[in-house]
């Protein structure tokens, strides 16, 4: 199957913001919205949920931590314990700083990961639906066609009233 | 009330760029052949860090009795630098991290380059612990894994553990939080490159980058926990840092004012390197449009501020000494700045304390060249602040028959040059292959084609 999508160019973020709440406002189906740079509000316009990836931080930093307060438990009281100073075998106040750091490292390397991950970037990948500009100077928004509501005059005039400096139909196969 | 805030203060960037002319700029110098300037300070720094290298394997070869230490003095121009050189990382994760909580947005020009050389001088700190083992080749037994040897795991109550833990995961933490800004950089070389090698580097690590708005909010989610995470994990690094010192018995160092002096220490250290290159950075690549005066005056007052502390840590340090009654405190401070090393202490106090204190001047924070100078001194002051934290607390201990000096062999001066020779030749090449310029950031705080209200913040 292939949907029919059409795709907005606008040259500043006034007209991007702007031409998304409008698009929301009219109920139009918005595919997506590409930018140069991380454009604040953008999200609400959207209507995106939030990321649920400090979740995946918290998670993972507490089984980091805790899987490190547990390996320097058993390794200094239980596997091979050795007296140092004459200190507790269990000192657990020696043990923070180490598992301070552990917990950082599992907490940041996992939630970049997951990043990674659930947005299906991976090294080597070529960008899927590149479009021309957007990394620089453009911001788009793509619009689906086919959708009940899209209704070709009123799309025109609402690209015209944000200042589209380009229009182009995509066919894309789903 | 926009346009009154507008006029009182100086935009971010200059020159009334739009976005294509930012990305352009900053990929310049990338995109020219490198000037002659650029292969002068490339071929020095090379030159250095060959020096290093020769020095480095022959000590590694010899062992470490090619340095001046002594019964007395068994850490001292090796642990300086190490020290030296983690304090200088700091301030990268200062502007890198810190500042985005705080939403300071000058940041955006300076903290791609303060976060490159956050990571090179981790990489040249971590060096001198490494040759002061003295079996580098064993330096992975620092780590717990299990070995035929019992198993024998490392003992986890020792301060030289955990910095071995908190500077790697500051390595780590600090590469993947760069990696990450740059990433939509990559994006924008990687569509504006021509195709070929390098077209398919920079897609290569771009990762398909589209700038879509799903993984842009996805994106920034991530920034900002890393950036919540690197805040207490560099406060915690310098901390760690100081462990090594404060958890030992000797006067000077046995105090619980040093982690938060260390730490203090360490961002003001860094912000003169940052001021250092910045300043070079912005004449050799034409980006005084991106880092302006205002980035040079913002980052003084930085320096002032921190300055203060390290000065207020200073006197703080010496009046605890004097008064705890502790004779062998008081010694150990007195003789640190009336003893034999008592001009260390002297250079340490005037450039750390004294010679900042210019800063306040707005005609100094405005003429570069002053601020550059005032900024090498910083950077000097501050190693001699290690070398007479580290030297002058040993070299006078509890028996008197055991008193001696010390002073640096060649091949430890050497040792110096050459990671000064590494920190610059990596930095060097970082400006010829990467953006120096965080693109995307910067472009979100120019004031084009924003709606009204937002452009004054």
């Amino acid at each position: 199957m292939s949907r029919r999508l059409l795709v907005g160019f606008f040259e500043t973020e006034s007209d991007i913001l702007g031409v998304t709440r409008a698009a929301r406002e009219l109920d139009l189906n918005i595919v997506d919205v590409y930018s140069p740079y991380a454009l604040h509000g953008l999200d609400r316009a959207m209507g995106l949920q939030p990321s649920r990836l400090p979740w995946v931080c918290f998670l993972l930093g507490l089984l980091g931590a805790g899987a490190k307060v547990w390996f320097e438990f058993w390794t200094t009281a239980i596997d091979w314990p050795i007296n140092v100073g004459g200190k507790p075998w269990n000192s657990l106040p020696a043990f923070v700083p180490i598992t301070f750091e552990v917990m950082v490292l599992f907490a940041g390397l996992s939630t970049v990961f997951a990043f990674f991950l659930v947005s299906r970037m991976r090294p080597g990948k070529e960008p899927e639906r590149l479009l021309p500009g957007v990394t620089n100077d453009r911001f788009a928004i793509l619009l689906e066609e086919s959708d009940a509501a899209f209704d070709t005059a009123k799309v025109a005039a609402l690209f015209r009233a944000f200042h589209a400096v380009h229009v182009e139909e995509r066919v894309e196969e789903v | 009330m926009a346009e009154l805030y507008t006029a009182l203060r100086q935009p971010l960037i200059q020159g009334g760029k739009g976005f294509a002319q930012v990305t352009s700029d900053v990929c310049a110098p990338m995109e020219r052949r490198p000037t002659g300037l650029w292969w002068t300070a490339f071929l020095i720094s090379v030159a250095a860090l060959l020096l290093g290298v020769v020095t480095v394997a022959y000590q590694i070869r010899t062992g470490i009795g090619t340095w001046g230490l002594n019964n007395t003095v068994g850490w001292a121009f090796d642990i300086t630098n190490f020290v030296f050189w983690i304090g200088i990382g700091h301030a990268g994760t200062l502007i890198s991290a810190i500042l985005f909580l705080f939403r300071q947005k000058w940041r955006t020009s300076v903290n791609r380059s303060a976060e490159a050389m956050t990571l090179f001088a981790v990489m040249c700190a971590g060096i001198f612990p490494v040759i002061h083992m003295g079996r580098p080749w064993l330096a992975y037994w620092i780590f717990p894994y299990p070995n035929f040897r019992g198993p024998l795991w490392i003992n986890f109550r020792s301060p030289l553990a955990w910095d071995a833990f908190a500077i790697s995961t500051y390595f780590i933490i600090s590469l993947t939080f760069w990696y990450v800004g740059l990433i939509p950089d990559l994006a924008t070389i990687r569509d504006r490159a021509k195709p070929g090698l390098r077209r398919s580097l920079f897609a290569f690590f771009s990762l398909g980058w589209t700038g879509s708005a799903r993984i842009w909010l996805r994106y920034e989610t991530v920034y900002l926990l890393l950036a919540g995470l690197a805040t207490p994990l560099v406060v915690s690094v310098h901390t760690i840092v100081s462990w090594d010192f404060a958890t030992s018995v000797i006067p000077g160092w046995h105090t619980t004012i040093l982690p938060p002096y260390f730490v203090a220490g360490a961002i003001f250290s860094g912000m003169a390197m940052v001021l250092t290159l910045m300043i070079i950075a912005r004449k050799v690549m034409g980006l005084e449009d991106y880092i302006t005066l205002r980035h040079v005056d913002v980052m003084s007052k930085l320096v002032i501020l921190t300055s203060s502390m390290v000065g207020l840590a200073y006197m703080t340090e010496f009046f605890t000494a004097l008064y705890s009654g502790n004779h062998y405190e008081e010694f150990t401070f007195l003789n640190r700045a009336f003893g034999p090393m008592g001009w260390a202490y002297w250079i340490m106090l005037s450039c750390n304390v004294a010679i900042p204190q210019l800063l306040w001047s707005r005609n100094i924070r405005s003429r570069v060249y002053l601020v550059f100078v005032i900024s090498l001194l910083i950077n000097v002051g501050m190693w001699f602040e290690r070398f007479v934290i580290v030297v002058t607390s040993l070299h006078r201990d509890y028996l008197p028959s055991n008193w001696t000096s010390y002073s640096p062999t060649v091949i430890e001066v050497a040792t110096l040059v050459g990671s000064f020779g590494l920190f610059f030749s990596c930095f060097l090449l970082f400006c010829r292959i990467l953006p120096v310029i965080a693109i995307g950031e910067v472009k979100a705080v120019l004031s084009y084609g924003k709606p009204k209200e937002e452009v004054s913040a």
